[in-house]
């Protein structure tokens, strides 16, 4: 089983296979974010209550679905690079924060706009919203942790490690802080996302996190080839790949 | 030379109370400096009702927050540098070397700066719940609060610490790793005072960081030792 690990780990492998793969990705993802969008944005019905407002449902939560997913797997593999030593995992890891990053602010603004007219503020100590920002915290940290430590090695373990006590801590964070707000605001906010959403409003959303799925398949094939780049420039796999114009 | 001699078999408890023992020592034979976290503690508390306005109400409505947050600032500051010295003179390396477990002398550590660092904040701490106005029915839980988040607030904060070891300046950089792990510890210790100003039970509140000590207890000192061996292979 090492043996297949190290076959199909191997950068040059992963280079290449990432290099196949990355388009047919990025054009599925952006089909589905091209239907979804039509879906969403104008086959669904208007909310009876929010009216045409809650369509930035559609970029708000997958995205925020996508923040804690990529959270995950920035952990998981953490996980794996620290118990097994294997660097793709790391590569992974690297190659995850600062998109999930991304999906975790781009979550945090859907979320202010929409609040906007619909709690009638810009910022409510929602609970969600309140996790949102401390994952945002979580994500800083680790991209600091990793720039900081000069020695790259040490740099990937520590932040591994970050990750990982991140992922321990991250129901905790979010029970305690959905327990806060319970008892500071005791339903002051409606929340109006309706009894149950019907199925025409589902099905935009389900479609939309099909595409943002693809897209962060597509962003860690493209990001894992650059990282690879950087850690072996001095490698002869990079070095054939230069002279052949292939890279 | 007497290699024949049999290396003595060297328990936990006494590697635990060797560093403990040792890191006191220091500690005391530099009190003074010690004493800074209570100091900025002291500082920041009485600061609130400068900025807020001297309303005894609105005094008590905030203090258990105001403290609470001040406290975590307190033991933030004490955090930086936890393990710098050791690892300056070479002891932190001599102790991944020295095949004991590291995770033990990790938690000896750890309690050592607790002892110098969240022990006088909660010794301290009646004294500033009367600063702001809290009912004397309050200043207990206030004790235990802090008694217990502290604990937590050393044993996470120590990861932190630990994984920060080799950076220069890492203050800023620990504020980033520490502060949202101590959210939770924030949230259970301000609400427990804050229910018994509102004459409600704060046993709950209490539980959950009682349980957060053990939890802590038992997982940080595993961390703190792979970021400290992380931090000692790292100086080649």
């Amino acid at each position: 089983m090492f043996k297949w690990i190290h076959k199909f780990g191997s950068p040059p492998f992963v280079y290449g296979f990432s290099k196949a793969l990355s388009p047919w990705i990025g054009l599925a993802s952006l089909g589905l974010f091209a239907w979804g969008l039509y879906l969403g944005l104008v086959k669904a019905p208007p909310d009876y209550e929010q009216g045409e407002v809650y369509r930035i449902m559609y970029v708000h939560v997958p995205a925020a679905w996508m923040s804690m997913f990529v959270y995950v797997v920035m952990a998981i593999s953490s996980a794996v690079f620290i118990i097994w030593r294997m660097k793709l995992a790391d590569a992974v890891a690297e190659a995850s924060a600062f998109i999930g990053a991304s999906f975790t602010f781009l979550a945090l603004v859907t979320g202010s706009i929409w609040g906007r007219p619909t709690w009638g503020t810009w910022w409510e100590w929602d609970a969600r919203l309140t996790s949102e920002l401390v994952l945002l915290f979580l994500y800083l940290g680790y991209i600091a942790l990793r720039s900081a430590i000069e020695h790259p090695q040490s740099g990937a373990r520590a932040a591994a490690i970050l990750a990982i006590v991140g992922v321990v801590n991250i129901p905790i964070i979010h029970f305690s802080v959905e327990w806060w707000n319970s008892l500071h605001q005791p339903a002051s906010i409606t929340r109006a996302d309706g009894p149950t959403m019907h199925i025409s409003m589902i099905i935009p959303l389900f479609v939309m996190l099909g595409a943002f799925q693809l897209y962060y398949a597509h962003h860690l094939l493209v990001k894992l080839r650059v990282v690879m780049l950087e850690r072996d420039r001095r490698t002869k796999w990079v070095a054939e790949r230069v002279q052949n114009g292939k890279l | 030379m007497s290699t024949e001699q049999e290396t003595p078999t060297v328990g936990i408890w006494q590697v635990f109370s060797t560093v403990f023992v040792r890191d006191l020592r220091i500690a005391f034979s530099s009190w003074s400096e010690g004493l800074n976290p209570l100091l900025f503690f002291v500082l920041v508390v009485s600061l609130f009702p400068l900025g807020i306005g001297p309303d005894p109400r609105l005094l008590s409505s905030i203090g258990p927050g105001v403290i609470w947050v001040s406290a975590l600032l307190a033991m933030l500051m004490s955090l930086d540098g936890l393990f710098a010295a050791d690892h300056r003179d070479g002891t932190l390396e001599q102790w991944v070397l020295s095949g004991q477990p590291l995770s033990i002398i990790a938690l000896a550590k750890v309690c050592t700066h607790w002892v110098r660092s969240g022990l006088p904040l909660v010794l301290m701490s009646p004294l500033l719940g009367v600063f702001l106005n809290l009912p004397t029915t309050a200043l207990p839980v206030l004790v235990v609060s802090l008694l217990l988040g502290t604990m937590i607030l050393s044993l996470v904060g120590a990861i932190g610490s630990a994984l920060t070891l080799t950076v220069k300046q890492g203050g800023v950089l620990l504020a980033l790793l520490v502060l949202p792990l101590s959210v939770p510890v924030l949230i259970f210790g301000a609400a427990a005072v804050q229910a018994v100003v509102e004459q409600r039970e704060a046993l709950g509140q209490l539980a959950l960081l009682g349980g957060g000590v053990m939890g802590a207890l038992a997982l940080a000192p595993v961390g703190i030792a792979a970021a400290l061996r992380v931090g000692v292979s790292s100086g080649d």
